[in-house]
């Protein structure tokens, strides 16, 4: 017999805010996270930084998936299957901070986000659960 | 024979590898961060083990793009820090202990724990930025280092239950281990934290401290905690805190807890370390 799931998968749909990174995702964000990897080796940063564009056509990508990374758009990349250990090296490569990479996603300004995190971070109340509010 | 003496647990955040890069652990925002690793700083001088089995993950930067192993065992004979955007960490080489990591890795399999096997890679923040926090800033890292990869990224990632038996497994593994070494286990990542979305930026200080306090003498029920429940109550990323279960296993029942530290914020994440000595 086969060992039972301990929660139902849509389970991890059910968190406010979040996209759990799943194979699915993954295979979705593959181009892109392909191009997210190749900004490991410097000579390929400057080519970037060079022409956005036409570096970015270089990769398999959707068009919605070229568009996000121009407008460093990083919730429109999870949507599209980006995972952000591979989205924060294109911050990396902006020379941002990933504090300010991560704020970016949450509609407050960088320093409204630093202060928040200085108070102690944003607190689980409430965002537990879409289907429970709790 | 071998024995594992102690186990480390701590958070890997990459800022905290620049900051030690940079010359700025005095300046006021990461002065009390790096406070809370002086005891190690001391503490291990005199506990400098000769192996350490350290459980982190890869930030998409060796693996999870073409390869997803669940666990994976470094087995080059040296790893270079990964460029993750930003150049090189400027830190020494990882020199692995093959005879070791031939030995754990053999026994894993025999108990069951197919594991991968990794000839050639780069380490990232997951595993130097741990490496800094103990060492300093060392011209040679002062022990033999293999690396465990842990697949916390893309779902499924292991249970808790598993990588709690992960540690067991090795612990019978060093145990078996003819040479006599001194042998340390490390968990790292966490503690809570998200970094997606617009729950970005998520903290949850009860739930790291119940699991800094059942870490120590109740990690049993630990075990039990679900994948699901990490991802509501610690965040997307808090997930990572399994890897301290692989830790907290591979030293068997009792504990001392010599050094426990919990901190908010480095970046985006609360900051947890603890040092234990195994007692049997």
């Amino acid at each position: 017999m086969p060992r039972q799931r301990l929660y139902p998968l849509e389970d991890l749909e059910d968190i406010p805010g979040t996209k759990v990174f799943t194979a699915r995702r993954s295979r979705q964000g593959y181009y892109l996270h392909k191009f997210c990897m190749s900004l490991m080796q410097a000579e390929n940063r400057e080519q970037f930084k060079k022409d956005e564009r036409a570096y970015l056509d270089k990769f398999a990508m959707t068009d919605d998936q070229k568009q996000g990374v121009l407008e460093r758009d990083f919730n429109k990349l999870i949507e599209l299957g980006g995972n952000m250990y591979f989205l924060v090296k294109i911050a990396s490569t902006d020379g941002w901070s990933a504090q300010k990479a991560v704020g970016s996603m949450t509609g407050m300004s960088p320093e409204e986000y630093a202060a928040m995190m200085l108070e102690g971070g944003r607190s689980p109340e409430g965002l537990r659960s879409i289907r429970e509010g709790n | 024979m071998a024995r594992i003496s102690a186990g480390i647990a701590t958070s890997h955040v990459p800022a905290i590898g620049a900051a030690i890069d940079l010359g700025k652990t005095q300046d006021d925002y990461w002065a009390p961060v790096f406070q809370g690793y002086e005891f190690v700083r001391k503490w291990i001088k005199g506990n400098t083990p000769d192996v350490v089995i350290l459980a982190y993950n890869d930030h998409a930067s060796a693996l999870m793009l073409d390869i997803v192993p669940t666990f994976a065992i470094g087995f080059a004979d040296t790893f270079q820090s990964a460029d993750e955007g930003w150049g090189r960490r400027p830190v020494p080489l990882v020199h692995n202990h093959i005879d070791l990591a031939a030995h754990v890795a053999e026994q894993l399999v025999i108990d069951e724990f197919d594991i991968t096997i990794i000839n050639e890679m780069d380490v990232d923040h997951g595993l130097t930025v741990p490496l800094s926090l103990m060492f300093g800033q060392a011209e040679e890292w002062p022990c033999k280092v293999i690396p465990l990869a842990v697949n916390v990224t893309q779902f499924p990632t292991p249970s808790g239950e598993r990588c709690w038996k992960l540690g067991e497994a090795i612990r019978n593994a060093v145990k078996t281990f003819p040479e006599d070494l001194d042998v340390q286990v490390w968990g790292t990542g966490g503690m809570s934290h998200q970094l997606q979305g617009t729950r970005a930026g998520l903290i949850n200080k009860e739930f790291d401290n119940k699991f800094l306090d059942l870490l120590a003498h109740e990690p049993e029920e630990l075990a039990t905690w679900t994948r699901l429940k990490y991802l509501r109550e610690a965040g997307t990323e808090g997930i990572e805190l399994i890897m301290w279960l692989i830790m907290r296993a591979s030293l068997g029942y009792g504990v001392e807890e010599l050094h426990r530290f919990y901190r908010v914020p480095a970046s985006n994440t609360a900051v947890g370390h603890v040092v234990y000595r195994a007692k049997s």
